[in-house]
């Protein structure tokens, strides 16, 4: 698989699909889409680069381990619900934030938050078994 | 409509329970894999197959306008089908690990755990 | 949303009043494992650290179960809907005392297992992640044993699978990898059957919530329909599958001796005890009038897997196998509770769940500090155990008299209870099964106790002298005595000598369990806030 090709393309095709997961994830509270998705894209765009460039180098480029990313994830996801707490609602009560910046209405909330913990998760947790299968087909 | 696909339904229990009944654990896992595919399209199904809009609410309302399709059965499947293919990925690296150190993919051959020539406990001493 | 200028009624979708801050100790189990688990997750190269964050949240999580449980006992069933929005549609988690003490106990074996975890788990198992996933699997298990939604309770049920995958695989043994096959691909099939059944169940009623579903079958005109059967059915095939009842209880013996030992002790107390309680709820609370039809074909499989279970331990000579076998006929003493469905046998499986998740998660450490003094879990290896440590071996006839239900143990009561139900329904087949099951387990157990402990040596060494080779530790068995070893197992001693001894509040907790969904009426007040 290691054509000159395929390894010039790589990287370009996988920052654009980790950008495009981002995108995916962010659209995901009103429009189709949302953190499994995007992370599942972001999680192929991994696997695409460690099939061109080799498992060291993504795991390089990543820097953190895979299971602690989705650990993070779940972690931030658990602690999107709890914010809910301190305003006497149930857990996962989603709060929002809404200010305008420079004339554009940004809307910040839990379940965005959680989302992204959803995103990080899967990132992690797929890209780890998709890691470790390739890894194995090199010896 | 809803006879056709529980045609299909029918159709995927019946070649996922017999690949299920192979031996070979890749032949188990596409049977598992076919299985849970069944299953959600089962719970689709039991949603009711409606041929209405999408339950998606205008932007400048808080209810659907319209009578929309129900769109819980969409999260019950989606929430399967993550589950099922998360398992469905373990499951694939856990064989593949127990070909490579096993050296079969045979569950008859597989008597690590359960050696065939396990002796009878002790009678007395 | 951000138009705030529509005025909607949202009060009809979402709760609007104020949550008491108690009432977060609903969600507080899984949420501090989750939140624990991660922690864990992220500190995996730390592995000093670890053990101590690990431990420090079981803990918590034990606290926070005895808050909840006192809770539920002072202001009755507690409703908690994630993100406000209110049953049937939102989920719903409902807590009786069925499942805050189920949760409590499963919390306590937790700890110990953390603790315990620290003398047996090497680093390399610690980086592979065993606090993490002992973690997460909590966090299955609390989920089950609090929600109160039949979808939310599938799952829990697969988060405490997957991590039981990661847990069961932990070191990458070859015998491991043998045993994960048969417990994963069986499982997976089991938790499947449970989501068709779910899944029919919404196409009849649509809905997931179990208090509504309970509702909604009792207003059937004829609640034993043809539908119901087959969902009844499968669910009880599906629940069986989890518990390792009789005729599909082979993934049990063929994986549970495979991991480290304090895995498959975590193992052998909770897992087949949540498909018991998931048993209980489905049958006792949402479909009681298939309980009617099926309580024969369960008495049968309760009477099968008591014999299968006691008989197959008799045939063991690896002290965990042997153990196994011991888990499946403490299984048919539930599943027979369960046939009787009267509140006495409920009270009794309860009961008996409760003392059996304490008992065998004990009985596998102590094979763990077996291999720990001889070196090895087979009978025909180990000997001359009473010689080394006193101590232990008076710990060992503890367990395997309360495992066999003999007084002043724990696993005494709920035996009386059970028997007791069988005889006042006209059962007395499954009474004398289940009496006769304890006898041939207390024969079992009396056969390990005169092989490992009581004779001089092992096979070949002349008995009444005591082994003159120094036996090394075997592997993934405790390497040292001390307190890691000693603290859970004196801890899970002492409830079992306790309950024993002092029955009346256990009695009275499974009683008001048993009672709460055998009348549920309080369960469906606290979800609808009305009298249902």
């Amino acid at each position: 698989m290691r054509t000159i090709i395929f390894r010039t393309i790589a990287p370009f095709l996988t920052a654009l699909m980790i950008l495009f997961s981002v995108f995916v994830l962010l659209r995901g509270h009103n429009d189709p889409g949302g953190g499994f998705i995007g992370g599942l894209i972001a999680a192929s765009a991994l696997a695409i680069f460690g099939i061109a460039c080799g498992v060291a180098s993504v795991r390089r480029a990543i820097y953190f381990h895979p299971m602690g990313v989705s650990g993070f994830g779940l972690f931030l996801a658990a602690l999107a619900g709890i914010l809910s707490f301190f305003k006497s609602q149930a857990y996962m009560t989603s709060q929002w934030l809404i200010f305008e910046l420079f004339d554009v209405e940004i809307a910040l909330s839990t379940p965005m938050v959680f989302d992204i913990g959803v995103y990080l998760v899967v990132v992690g947790a797929i890209g780890s078994i998709a890691l470790a299968l390739e890894e194995r087909e090199n010896d | 409509m809803e006879t056709g696909v529980v045609i299909l339904i029918g159709l995927f229990f019946t070649v996922a329970i017999y690949l299920m009944l192979s031996k070979y654990l890749v032949r188990m896992l596409l049977g598992i894999a076919i299985l849970g595919n069944a299953v959600n399209l089962l719970i689709f199904t039991n949603g009711r197959l409606l041929r209405e809009v999408p339950p998606l609410i205008p932007e400048h309302l808080y209810v659907p306008e319209v009578v929309t399709a129900n769109p819980l059965p969409q999260a019950l499947v989606l929430t399967a089908i993550v589950i099922s293919f998360s398992f469905f990925a373990f499951l694939l690296v856990l064989a593949f690990r127990a070909y490579q150190e096993l050296g079969t993919d045979g569950v008859n051959e597989m008597r690590l755990a359960e050696p065939e020539d396990d002796p009878t406990p002790p009678q007395g001493y | 949303m951000a138009g705030s200028s529509v005025s909607v009624d949202l009060s009809q979708a979402m709760a609007t009043a104020p949550v008491a801050a108690g009432d977060w100790l609903v969600v507080a189990p899984s949420l501090l494992t989750i939140l624990g688990g991660s922690l864990c997750l992220m500190l995996r190269k730390n592995t000093d650290l670890q053990p101590k964050v690990g431990i420090g949240f079981l803990g918590v999580l034990v606290l926070a179960n005895v808050a909840l449980l006192l809770r539920v006992l002072d202001h009755g069933v507690i409703t908690m809907v994630m993100g406000s929005w209110l049953p049937p549609f939102g989920i719903a988690f409902t807590v009786d005392t069925l499942g805050a003490t189920l949760s409590l106990i499963g919390a306590i074996v937790a700890f110990c297992a953390g603790v315990y975890g620290a003398a047996t788990v090497d680093s390399t198992g610690r980086r592979y992640g065993f606090y993490p996933f002992l973690l997460l699997m909590m966090t299955g298990v609390s989920g089950a044993f609090l929600t109160g939604d039949i979808f939310n309770l599938y799952v829990w049920f697969e988060v405490l699978l997957i991590s039981s995958y990661g847990l069961l695989v932990l070191g990458n043994d070859r015998i491991q990898l043998d045993g994960a096959v048969k417990y994963g691909v069986l499982n997976l099939v089991g938790t499947n059957l449970f989501l068709i059944a779910t899944g029919m169940l919404y196409g009849i009623f649509g809905t997931l919530n179990m208090a509504d579903l309970a509702q909604k079958v009792a207003s059937l005109e004829d609640p034993a329909s043809g539908t119901l059967a087959t969902v009844a059915a499968l669910y009880f095939l599906a629940f069986a599958m989890k518990a390792a009842a009789f005729p599909v209880n082979f993934w049990l013996p063929a994986s549970y001796h495979t991991p480290n030992i304090v895995v498959s002790a975590v193992f052998a107390g909770l897992l087949t005890k949540v498909g018991v309680y998931a048993l209980i709820r489905v049958f006792v609370l949402i479909l009681p009038a298939s309980l009617g039809y099926l309580s024969d074909v369960i008495s049968v499989v309760a009477i099968a897997t008591l014999l299968t279970g006691a008989l197959g331990a008799l045939a063991q000579s690896e002290v965990r196998r042997l153990l196994g076998y011991v888990v499946i006929a403490g299984i048919g003493s539930m599943l027979a509770g369960v046939a009787v469905g009267t509140t006495l046998a409920i009270s009794g499986a309860v009961f008996y769940a409760v003392h059996s998740i304490i008992v065998m998660t004990a009985l596998y450490m102590m094979a763990g500090v077996m291999a720990m003094l001889g070196g090895s879990y087979d009978l025909r290896r180990l000997g001359g155990l009473y010689a080394k440590s006193a101590a232990y071996s008076a710990v060992f006839l503890v367990l395997a008299s309360a495992v066999s239900g003999l007084p002043p143990f724990s696993g005494f009561w709920p035996k009386v209870m059970l028997v007791k139900a069988a005889f006042a329904d006209d059962r007395a087949w499954l009474g004398a099964a289940i009496l006769v099951s304890g006898f041939l387990t207390m024969l079992a157990m009396g056969r390990v106790w005169i092989f490992a402990f009581w004779r001089g040596g092992p096979e070949g060494t002349p008995d009444g002298k005591t082994a003159s080779v120094t036996t090394v530790p075997a592997d993934g068995a405790p390497q040292v005595s001390g307190g890691a070893v000693w603290v859970p197992l004196g801890i899970l001693t002492a409830l079992v000598i306790y309950i024993g001894v002092q029955p009346e509040w256990m009695l009275k907790l499974s009683t008001q369990g048993a009672g709460g969904i055998v009348e549920p009426l309080d369960y469906l007040r606290s979800v609808f806030g009305v009298p249902g």
